[in-house]
């Protein structure tokens, strides 16, 4: 009985001391990247936003100057995400939020949009999707530039009838046999620039300095 | 420990025992990932450094580890392994991290590191294991090379598409338009193109193997037979 004991005591130590020579490997290897993880992240974060936001109308280090928002049916989030403010000058003058449309043909389309101080698309692209590789993917830029047709595009100019495909009596171009996906990305697109519209003052603070400060801290 | 030695793990890994077309282990990367030879390569490679590393640590430690919990120590240690490497192209290879994603860790699971483990590392010296998973590694590498080649350019008419992200922007013109104006087809790109793709290989591995066979027994025989296998077309 006491030999059963010890060597099961035995085998338990051994089996902590590779766990413990494990968990050291792996906490000195997450030290010695995070820094560059966190910069990689933040640069590729940075090159999606200057796609979507002209170089000419901010100034400011967008990446840090974020503002959380919490889930609102117009984006379609679930839970909080961050929004990016550009400023020109202290003024902000746009503000990139991420949406969701969740109607896609294969599930969630990640959307991310730039929207001006005036209301006015700046850009949008697909982040992520799983719709048909070479039927549905033409919302993704390097397949075609169909997600441009969005840019500059408000709810002024055009009015709740007007945010649809061509098909459906709208101004937004699809290409045939594949309807739903625009479909469901011109509904989200649509959806979120109504949540611009309620939440402008919100969004658009000029002194909104002291979040911006907090999560830099983070 | 002679270089012929050295020369046969290589050719067992490589070829004769080759992980994607003779074991057939470790098929869920072989056909995720070999949609283009890019991202194949890199899964292939990064698959080569944890079975090297992962056989050069456990090698030296097989006679310390108890054998009622190798398994679970082994097991520690290849994901030990592959969350390094995880963390390694999380902060220099970002593009390519993103685009391999969940295949990364999945490395853990994937038969073959721990296979190796098991049947060579756990009983030979560490640099016999470290080449002997490497080889392996390499030879996994290899077939998604040709298969993720296979698939680009029959799907895209391209080749090398996606090297931006694994060796940075100036690579970006290295990329070869092998069919220009070329529409694609999207069989070669989906799941189903990656079955027929690698039923092609092994068939093709198989025709290599049996003509090899052949000629020796052409060489010992005075009339050589000539049965009717034909090489898969592809």
């Amino acid at each position: 009985m006491k030999r059963i004991a010890r060597s099961t005591l035995q085998t338990a130590i051994n089996l902590v001391f590779f766990a413990a020579i494990g968990t050291a490997v792996l906490s000195s290897t997450f030290f010695l990247t995070h820094d560059e993880i966190v910069k990689s992240e933040q640069a590729e974060k940075l090159k999606l936003i200057t796609q979507i936001v002209p170089p000419e109308l901010f100034d400011n280090d967008v990446i840090q100057d974020t503002l959380t928002i919490a889930d609102d049916p117009l984006l379609g989030n679930n839970g909080n995400t961050v929004a990016y403010r550009a400023r020109l000058k202290g003024e902000p003058s746009a503000v990139v939020v991420e949406a969701i449309a969740p109607d896609g043909y294969s599930g969630k389309i990640n959307l991310i949009l730039a929207v001006r101080a005036n209301g006015e698309l700046a850009g949008v692209r697909v982040v992520s999707h799983k719709e048909t590789p070479g039927l549905g993917d033409y919302i993704e830029l390097p397949k075609s530039p169909w997600i441009k047709g969005f840019d500059g595009k408000s709810r002024e100019v055009y009015k709740d009838e007007d945010w649809k495909v061509k098909k459906d009596g709208g101004q937004f171009d699809y290409v045939a046999g594949a309807t739903i996906t625009p479909r469901a990305v011109v509904k989200a697109v649509n959806k979120a620039l109504q949540y611009f519209a309620a939440n402008r003052d919100k969004l658009f603070v000029v002194n909104a300095l002291k979040s911006n400060s907090k999560s830099q801290s983070r | 420990m002679s270089l012929q030695e050295y020369k046969d793990i290589f050719h067992n890994g490589v070829w004769k025992q080759n992980t994607g077309v003779v074991q057939l282990l470790g098929m869920c990367p072989i056909l995720a990932v070999s949609s283009s030879v890019v991202n194949g390569v890199s899964l292939g490679l990064a698959t080569a450094v944890v079975m090297a590393l992962s056989g050069a640590a456990i090698a030296p430690i097989r006679t310390f580890v108890p054998n009622e919990i190798r398994i679970p120590v082994f097991i520690l240690i290849i994901a030990v392994l592959v969350t390094v490497v995880q963390y390694l192209m999380n902060a220099y290879m970002y593009g390519l991290y993103v685009v391999l994603g969940i295949f990364i860790p999945l490395i853990v699971t994937n038969c073959i590191v721990l296979a190796r483990i098991e049947a060579f590392a756990s009983k030979n010296p560490a640099a016999q294991s470290a080449w002997d998973g490497l080889s392996m590694g390499l030879g996994l590498t290899a077939v998604l090379a040709v298969l993720g080649g296979m698939r680009e350019i029959i799907g895209h008419g391209t080749l090398l598409s996606g090297i931006d992200l694994a060796l940075g922007d100036g690579a970006k013109n290295w990329v070869l338009h092998v069919v220009p104006n070329y529409h694609g087809f999207l069989l070669a790109i989906l799941p189903p193109g990656a079955f027929i793709g690698l039923g092609c290989l092994i068939a093709g591995k198989n025709w290599l193997n049996l003509r090899a066979e052949r000629k020796r027994n052409s060489t010992a025989t005075v009339a050589p037979i000539e049965a009717g296998c034909t090489p898969a077309s592809h």
